[in-house]
């Protein structure tokens, strides 16, 4: 037989039920979206990677490639996506060569279901799948169960309620590439500022028909970090003043006795 | 099993063998309202349009109605996925079945297909399926497969969350031999009231009518309390 052992989930199951914590998962609480417009399609993610409450990546990348016109957006375990996809745009890449067509989102997307279907849900990929082929642009949600959606718009991940709040408010059909780039980007953001498993940065990937697919890294950095001054000395002018008045030592000296130290005056006397 | 129902309630009580009904937490519900009757001149499915995940709804707009042959469709209620992988599957052997008997496939043989695969693998699957379908021989026909995964051949018949609010309804409403008008206005008054009462089902309502011209899909929208716009495609 082939296939996972799941005698280790048994195990940790056991352990677990005996009060000892389970084994954890670097999960990518996530926001994932796509957005499909007149000439293609549009998928955009966050950049954050979570381990529990600690941020395990600041800068991860969630858009996986499986064709040139076919993409996906991951959410849920990060071994999991990074693995099933590519798996997957392996098998996709091996059936173009053998039929001698380009691939279709409808057959990335049936191999996807099929084979987390088969894993029931163990593999905790949740997928966005993108892409544009010959029978048209094809948008899709693949869930880690097995179930699939077929939407104009969707959005996956923890960040997903943030991100389809502004997808149902100001979506619009027939939407150019601009505006679906700014709309995904946008709803990204709700994800990113609104939700704690998603930050740090957006990354967007445009598939348009007759044109060569766009990975925008990093299109939007709203959480850039400031140049660190590494110095605590305040520059002159630093605080403000009303008005200046300047005490020369001989108008010292009509208040206080002033006495001329002489030798290294930054060494402090310990005997008289 | 074990009392609790937090990260231990997956164990038994030898604390090896896993509890599978709390391995499918999380999963892709459709807490759904379908229906399927006959009519004078074929069968008619409707269904609402809610997929949910737990308290979220996954998608406003489902397609619950799932063609699996030219004039034999499916009503899916339960698991999202595991009523995708069932249609899905189903709709592999019927295209084998008509390739290699160079006919269509009858909406008996549908049903009995998705009886072998629901009964057979029913400690795996949470689906409550209604098939209906055309066939020139036969006329048209409602089967449903609960959860168990027997079948029984119906005049009409109703599922998912919503169907128990509507029982009344269906059973006051019901006449045999309705003419396509009647009958779409009795599967959208059902649904409609199975949408109002049931929290698990809402959206829009579609429908296909299945008669010797072929399907036929409609759409119903909450805007217009569920009467327009009616025929799509």
């Amino acid at each position: 037989m082939t296939g996972f052992d799941f005698s280790n989930y048994n195990r940790n199951a056991a352990l677990q039920a005996r009060g000892a914590p389970g084994p954890k998962a670097t999960s990518t609480g996530t926001t994932i979206v796509g957005c499909i417009f007149d000439n293609g399609v549009v998928i955009a993610a966050d950049t954050r990677a979570t381990s529990g409450p600690i941020v395990a990546d600041k800068n991860c990348e969630k858009l996986h490639y499986i064709a040139p016109k076919i993409w996906c957006a991951g959410a849920g375990t990060a071994a999991d996506t990074e693995f099933t996809t590519a798996l997957i745009s392996s098998n996709i890449e091996l059936h173009s060569l053998s039929t001698g067509r380009p691939p279709r989102v409808i057959t990335c997307m049936t191999m996807l279901k099929q084979h987390l279907f088969r894993y029931q849900g163990h593999i905790g990929a949740y997928l966005v799948v993108a892409g544009v082929d010959p029978t048209g642009t094809g948008l899709y949600t693949v869930h880690a169960h097995g179930s699939t959606d077929k939407l104009p718009y969707v959005t996956m991940g923890s960040g997903s309620l943030a991100a389809m709040s502004v997808f149902e408010s100001t979506w619009k059909p027939n939407l150019n590439k601009e505006e679906a780039i700014a709309l995904a980007s946008e709803a990204i953001k709700a994800g990113i500022f609104n939700d704690l498993g998603s930050g740090s940065n957006v990354d967007v990937c445009v598939i348009e028909k007759d044109k060569p697919t766009q990975l925008l890294r990093n299109y939007m950095t709203p959480n850039d970090r400031g140049q660190k001054e590494r110095d605590y000395r305040f520059a002159k002018g630093t605080t403000a003043y009303l008005n200046e008045r300047v005490f020369s030592k001989e108008d010292l000296r009509k208040y206080v006795t002033v006495e001329e130290i002489s030798g290294d005056p930054n060494l402090m006397e310990v005997d008289p | 099993m074990v009392a609790s129902h937090g990260l231990t309630g997956m164990l038994g009580e030898d604390g090896i063998h896993v509890d599978m009904n709390h391995l499918k937490s999380g999963e892709v519900n459709l807490g759904t309202s379908i229906m399927a009757i006959n009519f004078k001149d074929g069968v008619i499915l409707g269904a609402d349009s809610r997929t949910t995940t737990g308290a979220y709804i996954a998608n406003r707009v489902t397609d619950k109605l799932t063609q699996v042959h030219d004039t034999i469709w499916c009503c899916r209620s339960g698991s999202a996925a595991d009523t995708q992988a069932v249609a899905d599957i189903v709709s592999y052997h019927l295209n084998m079945y008509s390739i290699v008997n160079n006919e269509a496939p009858s909406t008996q043989v549908a049903a009995a297909l998705f009886q072998e695969l629901c009964y057979e693998n029913k400690d795996m699957l949470s689906a409550g399926i209604i098939i209906a379908g055309y066939d020139p021989r036969h006329g048209g026909q409602v089967y449903s497969i609960p959860l168990g995964g027997s079948l029984h051949k119906q005049s009409y018949s109703i599922g998912g969350s919503g169907s128990t609010y509507i029982y009344g309804y269906c059973d006051a409403n019901w006449r045999e031999n309705m003419t396509e008008e009647e009958g779409i206005k009795f599967v959208r008054g059902a649904l409609r009231e199975a949408i109002k009462w049931d929290g698990s089902s809402g959206g829009v309502i579609r429908l296909v009518v299945l008669t010797a011209n072929g399907a036929q899909r409609h759409l119903y929208l909450p805007d217009t309390d569920y009467t327009g716009p009616g025929v799509t495609r």
